[in-house]
């Protein structure tokens, strides 16, 4: 039985191999040699001048034999404005994504909860939704035009409301001026920046969370009830530990995203005011694509982003997880007690 | 039932108001933007807020497409104002020069790039997902588990190097660079692998062997149709996906080659910030071909979001 199997097999073992093909050779053509191209680039002294000029085909490397292999990696890691940039992205991540999920949580929560029985809810979905599926280029864009100075509808509405005597420049100005003793002033354009991913976002978040609601075991919600649960404590101690999982892929998703956010800060301020808007993938676009085709640090700064990345993933997948798998082998172990302690009263009985 | 008291109806008072607070922020921005698409400049500076429309959409239009009004004068050279006070234009003059934007060219090359990523997406992804749910071969876990890992791996990580490659084989400017890659598309890999093992029968593909049909024949006539519904959820994420992608086709097109995105940001430029009209009627014009599919498709979105398929 088993040799005829394996002849059959090995008939449509090879059709495996060329279904594959275009994804793996696609793969290693466009990802994995740009990919190595871009780490090794970091370790050398190679810049735009070489890279774009006559013999770009022959574009030979140069190591930093006379530097610290590292050179580029400590240039960037140690340049006032990667950090800058950094702290940028980090803020205006936080600023979106903590109201984001508190908005997210308790639209889903109401929308599923069973006493209320909303109606409405797949309008709200779609209204929620909408903004997510325009380009973000274009929002960013529509956002600097609508809080243009001096002429803008906010800059009007303010003066109609009688909020400001005449047009302020809404986009260069301070929001908190050294917020809790940060020597960093709070920008408003970080705060617009942060608002409109918050914007874009909450509505997908929303749905994803309405999903994961769904899909948790009535008899659980069934339970609480009859333990006289309020509808708070049910969602805190039923709801939130089952979404779990979900709010996981949100949390990691939502964080792999927010660090390489381009299209919106290059769109609405390109940095401006005084860096408050320049997120690392801009630094990364500035130093390798605009003027100076600086590619060795462009390249140094996205292998530190990715490290950073990787790392914090990693850890939030472990610190989930863990807890998870803990949390199993507590139940095991006190089911195993529960076991051992049933069967001495057994033999205790016998 | 007992009947919701008091306290719960208002309670859903509040939360219905709220929503609608929500509902109408997410449109309010578009609604002041397709508003002063229809307003003249003068309107927009002397109020750039209001909810009613203008009746200038074709003059904004021409404007923005580069063309120069001439004006009716009288006798003595001063310009002809109707009863609104409103400038008379007596022919438009074509004055293109230094002016990138054009929303028909944007989106015509849009359209090539992301009908073509959609393609090659959706068809190498099922057929990589197909490879690994049909056949027993030797490296299919490792394969898949690699595409996994591959998922993990940042777009902008390789760009340099991605840059660097199109130079040397001379594509820049090209969409092809933009179109090809996608035939490596792990996130799609993945959907379609999941979807498969779910759904679709081994048994099928045994009956179709036996019937003496060739692999790729069973791949195309059989199970391409019986995926319909994964391939169109997936074909408008990735469609919309392509359309708003920027970085990439910022760095590689010039000219008469880019794409929507890329356009939007000459909008920013000195001809247009003159122009508050134009400068509207350019921007509703990239927003306006996604609001129209966006509300013929809400439904299948919506449900593809939740699918959990979708989120960068």
């Amino acid at each position: 039985m088993k040799e005829k199997k394996l002849t059959k097999r090995v008939s449509y073992a090879k059709y495996g191999y060329i279904f594959s093909a275009p994804f793996v050779i696609a793969f290693l053509v466009f990802q994995l040699y740009p990919l190595i191209f871009t780490t090794s680039i970091g370790f050398t002294n190679m810049q735009g001048m070489i890279m774009l000029g006559a013999g770009l085909g022959d574009a030979t490397f140069t190591w930093n034999n006379d530097q610290s292999v590292f050179y580029w990696f400590s240039d960037v890691f140690n340049s006032d404005l990667f950090r800058r940039a950094f702290q940028n992205t980090i803020l205006i991540w936080f600023l979106n994504f903590i109201p984001q999920m508190v908005l997210a949580l308790a639209l889903a929560a109401l929308f599923t909860n069973s006493m209320l029985k909303l109606k409405f809810v797949g309008f709200f979905k779609i209204m929620f939704y909408m903004p997510n599926i325009i380009t973000a280029g274009s929002i960013a864009m529509l956002f600097s035009t609508l809080f243009g100075h001096p002429i803008g509808p906010v800059n009007d509405f303010l003066q109609m409301t009688g909020l400001r005597e005449g047009p302020t420049n809404i986009l260069n100005n301070v929001f908190w001026a050294n917020p809790l003793g940060f020597s960093l002033s709070l920008y408003n354009s970080q705060v617009i920046i942060a608002f409109i991913q918050f914007w874009m976002w909450y509505g997908v978040t929303m749905i994803i969370l309405i999903a994961g609601i769904m899909g948790i075991s009535p008899t659980l919600f069934e339970a609480a009830a009859i333990d006289g649960a309020s509808h708070i404590k049910t969602f805190i101690h039923v709801t939130l530990p089952s979404l779990r999982t979900i709010l996981l892929f949100t949390l990691v998703t939502s964080f792999v995203g927010g660090m390489q956010m381009f299209d919106i800060p290059r769109l609405f301020q390109d940095g401006e005011p005084r860096n408050a808007t320049l997120t690392t993938s801009l630094f990364i676009f500035q130093q390798g694509f605009s003027t100076a085709h600086r590619f060795n640090r462009a390249a140094a700064a996205s292998m530190l982003m990715f490290i950073f990345i990787c790392i914090i993933s990693i850890t939030l997948f472990y610190v989930m997880r863990d807890k998870d798998a803990a949390k199993d082998k507590r139940e095991r172990r006190a089911r195993r007690r529960a076991k051992r302690e049933l069967e001495a009263a057994r033999r205790a009985i016998q | 039932m007992n009947k919701p008291g008091i306290g719960v109806r208002i309670s859903k008072t509040f939360i219905y108001v709220m929503c609608m607070i929500l509902a109408i922020l997410s449109i309010l921005p578009f609604l002041i933007m397709f508003v002063n698409a229809t307003r003249s400049t003068p309107q927009i500076q002397q109020n750039s807020l209001s909810f009613i429309p203008g009746r200038h959409t074709e003059r904004n239009y021409r404007h923005m497409m580069g063309h120069v009004p001439i004006y009716a004068r009288d006798a003595n050279n001063a310009i002809l104002l109707d009863s609104n006070n409103e400038q008379i234009i007596d022919s438009w003059e074509i004055r293109s020069g230094g002016r990138l934007f054009n929303p028909f060219l944007g989106f015509r090359n849009s359209m090539i790039v992301s009908l073509g990523v959609v393609v090659l997406a959706i068809y190498f992804s099922t057929l990589t997902a197909y490879a690994n749910v049909a056949f027993e071969w030797k490296f299919k876990g490792l394969l898949f588990a690699f595409i996994m890992f591959v998922l993990m791996i940042p777009t902008q990580l390789n760009i340099i190097g991605f840059f660097q490659l199109v130079h040397r084989v001379n594509l820049s400017n090209s969409f092809i660079p933009l179109i090809l890659p996608a035939i490596a598309s792990p996130g799609i890999v993945f959907f379609m692998r999941q979807y498969m093992l779910a759904s679709l029968s081994i048994e099928l593909v045994e009956a179709a062997r036996i019937d003496g049909a060739k692999e790729f024949y069973t791949f195309n006539r059989i199970i391409l149709p019986l995926m319909k519904p994964a391939l169109a959820t997936q074909a408008i994420f990735v469609f919309v996906g392509s359309w708003n992608s920027l970085f990439l086709p910022m760095i590689l097109l010039r000219g008469d080659r880019q794409t929507m995105p890329v356009m939007i940001q000459h909008l920013q430029g000195d001809i247009y910030q003159t122009v508050l009209g134009a400068q509207y009627m350019g921007l509703a014009l990239t927003i306006l071909p996604l609001f129209i599919v966006y509300f013929m498709l809400s439904k299948y979105i919506i449900a593809g979001v939740a699918l959990g398929g979708m989120k960068e």
